[in-house]
């Protein structure tokens, strides 16, 4: 099986500024990539090449085993784009939104009038298709958007931050979309800022840091490296922290952080909780706060870079910063 | 290296066109009027916007001959026949800065990028959004003259006199629009075309035969005004509709929209395929 995106050595510059320094690529067929990110790191440079939309500096890509530079139509044909804000026209209204894109891929008039009523179905948008899409809400606009790269049935789909500023209701409806694609055999690049989504949905994931690639792997690989929960806790007086840290140490065999206030410790088994409570108990600490949660971004590069997604040019204190 | 991949998908079966392999002529006519008809469509969606289009005239004609006429040309009605076709070269001309506006929202809201990324001609949007504002321009037009009708302008010209002055008029926007296009991609956002476009075409409409005959300008401005562009135009205009020589002024119009377009089209289509 071929591989449906390659890319090598990409290299883009604006005014000076790297924004991708040597990205290497790959999408497996029928899968889903993840790329993940902070802000800044690349992920939209690399889609907007990746979609024909930008010229790459340096290095090369190919789409289907086109080239993304001297075959930018052959690219577009097999792909769809759903950018970070969805690009639908807000005074047409959602059915002649989608027919538009139709005609212009060549569908005729009733072939594209079935089509848009198709996909408005598909994604809940059958009663809103009258009406223009000024008036939906940002999870309708995103799915609209969503309908729009999917008219011409792609087989490579891009999805740039597909879920960014969405409540989680719509955000659930959009994965769910996403694995329904998958299951009919689309290949899919999605880049998001959230470890979970990426967790969710992909096959592989790229992790992308100031326009490099500095890991990547299965969403396993990924929580080995940066622990499956992190477990927080916050004691009543703030004066039995430290005591509580070193139960918590004791109990997982990681080093637990503390800020003074909270403590965290990542944790692969959540077996340990009852363990660490019963301790705690024991020993007679008031507990405030005890909750296991996903990693953020935050700590994953943390754990993969050493320093934080947030202030990524100091790596002045990594060590002291979190243990 | 790989092999072609293009294997339908993406949620049940259904008739998928086969993409052509490449963009003929007659394909990008297609897509330019399939986006053309996405022009119509937002004109038909903001009837506000109609409505401005058509308030603006209706000020500027009233406020114009009556609050000038007199001082200008002894009475309101002589001075209400020489300015109709004026105002309606001056009214289209001005909206010719929607185009490049249009086209700056689009590229703002990423909708340029939507389709940029699909197998259609690159220069469609740009046609489709020009071809859209040529309508927008008629209806310009006719909401002028009915103005201008309704405070007793009777053209001499006829009917046939003034669909050729509109023709004319819609000839030159055509040409315009290029030109703001071409603006509407160099600038950033949408307010600083709308910025720029009033210090070209203040000076472009005001600086002609349109509200004011060059021969009583001062002597610096006269021969300026007599070549604007703009005075050509409505020279033409004015000789279609209530009679003079035509074929000049009619001659000068052509030869200038040809220049414009010219110039400005593949100025037009450059920034565009530039922009991000």
């Amino acid at each position: 099986m071929t591989d449906a995106i390659r890319a090598e050595g990409l290299v883009k510059e604006f005014k000076g500024e790297r924004a991708l320094d040597g990205v290497d690529l790959t999408a497996r067929t029928g899968a889903v990539l993840g790329v993940l990110g902070p802000n800044g790191s690349g992920k939209t440079t690399t889609v907007r090449i990746l979609s024909t939309l930008l010229r790459p500096d340096g290095g090369h890509a190919t789409v289907g085993g086109f080239d993304v530079v001297r075959q930018p139509h052959e690219v577009r044909r097999q792909i769809g784009l759903t950018g970070q804000y969805a690009a639908v026209d807000a005074e047409l209204t959602g059915t002649q939104n989608l027919v538009l894109i139709a005609r212009l891929l060549g569908f005729d008039r009733a072939q594209a009038r079935a089509r848009a009523t198709e996909l408005l179905e598909r994604f809940e948008l059958s009663d809103a298709g009258g009406r223009p899409a000024k008036t939906y809400s940002g999870g309708m606009r995103r799915r609209l958007d969503l309908a729009a790269s999917l008219v011409g049935r792609p087989a490579l789909l891009y999805l740039d931050e597909p879920t960014t500023g969405l409540d989680p209701h719509s955000r659930n409806g959009m994965w769910a979309v996403v694995r329904d694609l998958v299951s009919d055999g689309v290949t899919v690049l999605l880049t998001t800022q959230y470890l979970e989504e990426a967790d969710q949905l992909a096959d592989d994931i790229m992790v992308l840091d100031h326009g490099r690639v500095i890991s990547q792997g299965t969403p396993e690989e990924l929580k080995n490296q940066a622990g499956d929960q992190v477990l927080e806790l916050r004691t009543v007086d703030s004066g039995q922290l430290p005591l509580a840290t070193k139960i918590i140490e004791a109990v997982t065999s990681a080093p637990v952080h503390s800020d003074g206030l909270v403590a965290n410790v990542p944790v692969n088994d959540v077996a340990v909780l009852p363990e660490v409570v019963r301790r705690l108990d024991e020993q007679g600490v008031a507990v405030g706060e005890l909750s296991l949660r996903k990693p953020s971004l935050d700590e994953v590069f943390l754990a993969l870079t050493g320093h934080s997604a947030e202030a990524p040019d100091t790596d002045d204190a990594p060590e002291g910063a979190r243990p | 290296m790989s092999t072609v991949t293009t294997r339908p998908s993406a949620a049940s079966s259904g008739p998928v066109p086969q993409i052509p392999q490449r963009i003929s002529p007659l394909l990008t006519v297609q897509n330019g009027l399939q986006l053309t008809w996405r022009s119509v469509l937002k004109i038909k969606a903001n009837p506000e916007e109609v409505f401005g289009l058509m308030l603006q005239p209706v000020m500027f004609v009233t406020l114009f001959v009556f609050v000038f006429g007199q001082a200008m040309m002894g009475d309101w009605q002589t001075y209400r026949d020489f300015l109709m076709p004026g105002i309606i070269a001056q009214s289209v001309i001005f909206a010719t800065m929607g185009t490049g506006f249009s086209l700056s929202q689009d590229v703002e809201k990423g909708i340029f990028d939507r389709f940029r990324s699909l197998p259609i001609a690159r220069s469609a949007p740009l046609i489709g959004a020009i071809l859209g504002d040529l309508v927008r321009y008629a209806i310009t037009v006719v909401m002028v003259l009915v103005v201008g009708l309704a405070i007793g302008f009777r053209p001499e010209g006829g009917v046939v006199g003034v669909l050729v002055a509109a023709a004319l008029i819609l000839l030159f926007a055509f040409a315009l629009c290029w030109m703001s296009a071409f603006v509407g991609m160099l600038a950033r956002t949408p307010m600083a075309v709308q910025s720029f476009a009033m210090i070209l075409l203040f000076p472009l409409t005001f600086g002609s035969s349109a509200f004011v005959s060059p021969d009583d300008m001062p002597g610096w401005l006269a021969p300026i005004a007599a070549n604007n562009p703009v005075t050509h135009v409505v020279d033409a205009m004015r000789a279609l509709m209530l009679g003079g020589d035509v074929a000049g002024p009619v001659i000068w119009t052509l030869v200038w929209s040809v220049i414009i377009t010219a110039v400005f089209s593949p100025l037009a289509v450059w920034a565009y395929r530039r922009r991000t």
